[in-house]
């Protein structure tokens, strides 16, 4: 088997273990579950940019809010359908990070974090602003009748268990596609070696700017799902901790590898949920990983089984 | 036909100048090769003509088209490649996979070879063909050396400048490198900066002698050779 | 109030905070000066002065003004130590590597604001201050009898409030000339132009690291013990601080110390001022903001030099 049908397969394999596993999970965990994936999609979006170009954002969160406030808010005042609004969120999640990439990349390196987490921080602060139309802190509920796609209830736990699978399947798919093309393998060089690549004909800016573009398209489109899914929206998805989230599930599951960011989500989303049921102080945990992470395993848990075991892990 | 031409070229560091006013002129199809001391200026100037420097002042010509705007990457495109003096590769990525990232980079429908095969071949010109599976960094720092030349190869480049490619070579290594440039030449124009007088007398059809960022010199190797001031800014002292 | 009184009023709030602020990013501007080293946890260790002042004063008894001198100077010593400490632990061990640092530092910043929380509670504890005389403020009015002096109504400070401007600028002074008269500040001084010189030259940049990180620490802590019988301590103070005195980084030009004072005293007077007349959110906004685009557009910082 060539590594890329070996890549697919792996994909595939997880896709129909994943569904599998709703049969035998009680109605708790699958609740959970169905929240990681969506979480994962902003976890696999965040790590186009930061593990396979090599850029590190701290304002992820403006992404993800932008989708989320996109639909809900194109849902709220406009009543659009759920798939005109994940259109609408889509869109706008387009649209931000279009015009952040195009201004955060004139600068590089610990520059480009702060500035990204200043972009963040200001959409957070605009989101409490307006709060007449978002609510602010507290923010707002998509009513169980608008999310409804013709009778199908996609509140009900079920439907939210394959809805949220299904565009996660279709995520990971596109994700294993764009590092096996000749764009993604020009992202790593970028992140291998950013001059060389230049000196290779490859415009460097034009690649990150669409790596800014699609890895903000897609933590939107998991802000958006996310809304629609549990119909809640508030602009506690919009601070600097939803911005580090999806950094600490790369990092633990494995930056620059397509299921990195499904076991770090799934790890991290269970240790910060056990916890919580013991103290209040949950982020501890957090804490504590992204210091472990950075001293003894900046490659992740897939990064190691990458450079030890599985070659050719995509 | 003049394949690159500079006019008036220059580079001012803060007051200092580390090329002045050259004008340069390299034919299609020639292996050129500059000399000159240490900080002659020699790095900065191809690093202006690749893009990789910008220029301070000055013009330069590139297959008929004025290209002094044009960032790095536009330029490459047009048909230049650019090995580094300090080499430069990915050196977490296979062998291979830096070859075909050359390859793939300017690659095109109407090139009826494909990236794959366009990196073997230019691995095989090399002799690193039974090496591509390894990770470049584990390289040894002469066989990193030619994987450079091999990045350069699999551009297909009308202009190749090569920055000291000989330097960490084993003297065998030189005399394949000498024969794998000449057989190069006539397509391709080759822009060499050398410290190896044998490599440059071996390889060059035209030399220039750059000192002080200024062109001292140019001439056929026969003429540098027997030229005074050369010898006396520069083979004198180096050759001593 | 009338809108003079209320200026004047607004001006000396405005100077409080610029005086607190002024402390806490010169903190981390030498920490970034010196070790290219972008803090995320220095906020934290703002708020861990202010809850061990706290610990402190409630501990020692007699008259309040024994604890509270205790306070400053044992809080920002063990602050400094505790951040001493994490230097030596993690910072060292990745190297001082740019991005992985601010990863680090962002995980310190959880470990110990969570901790803070699991042991402090999530109760914001008021600090007495040591002295706290009220001064009624004189304003001036040109009225039909000429000029005449009237007390206006809630125009007045504290004389803890004046107190806390002088202390900061005694702080600053003294820190400037730590780093400019002192072995020590020149040895600082000179890992910060050249980190392989210096080590070739037998400075042990090692502990000069862990010694400026402890300082730059230890200053935020100092800031808040001085702000903590204003404003109270809780384990979540640590936030907007840290995103001012990020803003005055930057703004100041990174790593310039001059720079960052007078960007201090530029955004605690205007965040003052602003505040008490505009929506503190957009001031917030258009101050994020404006960090952003000094970055992208003014890298040396508004008052910095082009680097050409």
């Amino acid at each position: 088997m060539t590594k890329k049908s070996k890549a697919l397969a792996l994909h595939l394999f997880t896709i129909a273990s994943l569904a599998g596993v709703f049969f035998i999970l009680p109605e708790y965990h699958s609740g959970i579950v169905a929240r990681v994936l969506v979480l994962t999609i902003y976890a696999m979006g965040y790590n186009l940019l930061f593990g396979y170009t090599g850029l590190l954002s701290l304002g992820h969160a403006l992404f993800f809010a932008s989708g989320m406030y996109g639909l809900g808010l194109a849902m709220q005042y406009l009543h659009l359908s759920p798939i005109t609004g994940l259109i609408a969120g889509l869109a706008f999640a387009a649209f931000v990070s279009t015009v952040i990439g195009f201004l955060a990349l004139r600068t590089s390196g610990v520059a480009f974090m702060i500035v990204t987490l200043m972009f963040a921080q200001a959409g957070y602060l605009t989101i409490l602003l307006l709060g007449e139309y978002t609510r602010g802190d507290e923010g707002f509920v998509i009513k169980q009748s608008q999310r409804m796609i013709s009778g199908f209830d996609l509140s009900d736990a079920t439907n939210r268990y394959f809805v949220a699978l299904a565009l996660f399947s279709v995520c990971l798919l596109i994700i294993g596609w764009i590092v096996q093309s000749g764009f993604g393998k020009t992202l790593v060089a970028i992140r291998e070696n950013e001059e060389r690549a230049k000196m290779l004909g490859y415009n460097v800016q034009l690649h990150k700017w669409f790596a800014v573009i699609i890895s903000g398209t897609m933590s939107g489109a998991a802000g958006a799902i996310y809304a629609l899914l549990f119909g809640y929206v508030g602009a506690t998805f919009a601070t600097v901790q939803y911005s580090i989230f999806p950094l600490l599930y790369v990092l633990l599951g494995g930056a620059g590898t397509t299921i990195g960011p499904l076991i770090g989500a799934l790890f991290m989303f269970y240790l910060i949920d056990i916890s919580s049921q013991f103290t209040n102080a949950y982020l501890l945990i957090a804490g504590v990983a992204l210091i472990f992470l950075t001293l003894y395993a900046p490659q992740g848990l897939a990064g190691v089984v990458r450079k030890h075991v599985i070659r050719w892990l995509p | 036909m003049n394949l690159v031409s500079t006019r008036g070229l220059s580079k001012h560091y803060s007051g200092l100048n580390a090329v002045s006013d050259v004008d340069f002129d390299l034919p299609q199809g020639q292996i050129r090769a500059i000399i000159g001391p240490n900080g002659a200026g020699k790095t900065t100037f191809v690093g202006m003509l690749s893009g990789r420097i910008p220029s301070s002042s000055g013009t330069i010509t590139f297959n008929n088209r004025e290209i002094s705007a044009l960032p790095a990457h536009k330029r490459i495109a047009l048909g230049m490649a650019y090995t580094f003096q300090i080499t430069s590769i990915f050196s977490n990525l296979s062998v291979h996979e830096n070859v075909a990232l050359a390859a793939r980079s300017l690659h095109n429908s109407a090139n009826t070879l494909s990236v794959d095969q366009r990196a073997v071949d230019a691995l095989r010109r090399v002799n690193l063909l039974d090496r591509q599976e390894q990770i470049a960094g584990d390289l040894s720092y002469g066989h990193q050396r030619l994987l450079e030349i091999a990045m350069g190869l699999a551009q297909s480049p009308k202009l190749f400048i090569l920055d000291e490619p000989t330097q960490g070579l084993s003297a065998e290594e030189i005399e394949a490198f000498v024969i794998l440039m000449k057989s190069l030449a006539g397509d391709t124009t080759i822009l060499l900066i050398e410290h190896n007088m044998d490599v440059v007398m071996a390889a060059a059809d035209y030399i220039t002698v750059l000192n002080f960022g200024e062109t001292l010199a140019e001439g056929t190797p026969q003429e540098i050779r027997t030229n005074s001031e050369v010898q006396a800014a520069y083979l004198g002292t180096a050759n001593a | 109030m009338e809108f003079g009184p209320h200026l004047l009023l607004a001006t000396l709030e405005g100077a409080i905070s610029a005086a607190v602020l002024a402390l806490i990013a010169v903190g981390l501007s030498i920490v970034f000066g010196i070790m290219r080293v972008v803090n995320v946890a220095h906020g934290e260790f703002y708020m861990l002065g202010a809850v061990m002042a706290w610990w402190i004063t409630s501990h020692v008894g007699g008259h309040p003004a024994i604890g509270f001198l205790l306070a400053l100077i044992v809080a920002p010593i063990m602050v400094g130590s505790i951040a001493a400490l994490a230097d030596h632990l993690i910072l060292r061990r990745i190297n001082y590597d740019p991005e992985r640092t601010i990863v680090a530092t962002i995980g310190l910043l959880y470990v110990l604001q969570q901790l803070t929380l699991m042991t402090f509670g999530a109760d914001a504890r008021p600090v007495e201050a040591p002295f706290n005389m009220r001064i009624a403020l004189p304003w001036f009015e040109n009225g039909v009898d000429g000029w005449s002096m009237y007390w206006p109504w809630g125009l007045s400070t504290t004389t803890y409030k004046l107190a806390v401007i002088v202390a900061a600028v005694v702080v600053l002074v003294g820190l400037w000339l730590f780093m400019t008269r002192t072995r020590a500040g020149l040895i600082m001084r000179a890992t910060q132009l050249n980190r392989d010189m210096a080590l070739a030259h037998g400075i042990p940049v090692e502990k000069i690291y862990a010694l400026v990180f402890g300082l730059g620490a230890g200053l935020a802590a100092l800031a808040s013990v001085l702000v903590v019988p204003i404003q109270q301590a809780h384990y979540l103070m640590g936030g907007d601080p840290l995103l001012l005195a990020f803003i005055v980084v930057i703004i100041g030009g990174l790593g310039s110390i001059p720079g960052t004072i007078v960007a201090a005293i530029l955004i605690g007077m205007s965040d003052g001022i602003i505040s008490v007349f505009f929506s503190p959110t957009l001031a917030k906004i258009l101050a994020t903001l404006l960090v952003a685009f000094v970055l992208i557009f003014r890298p040396q910082g508004l008052m910095g030099k082009p680097a050409k």
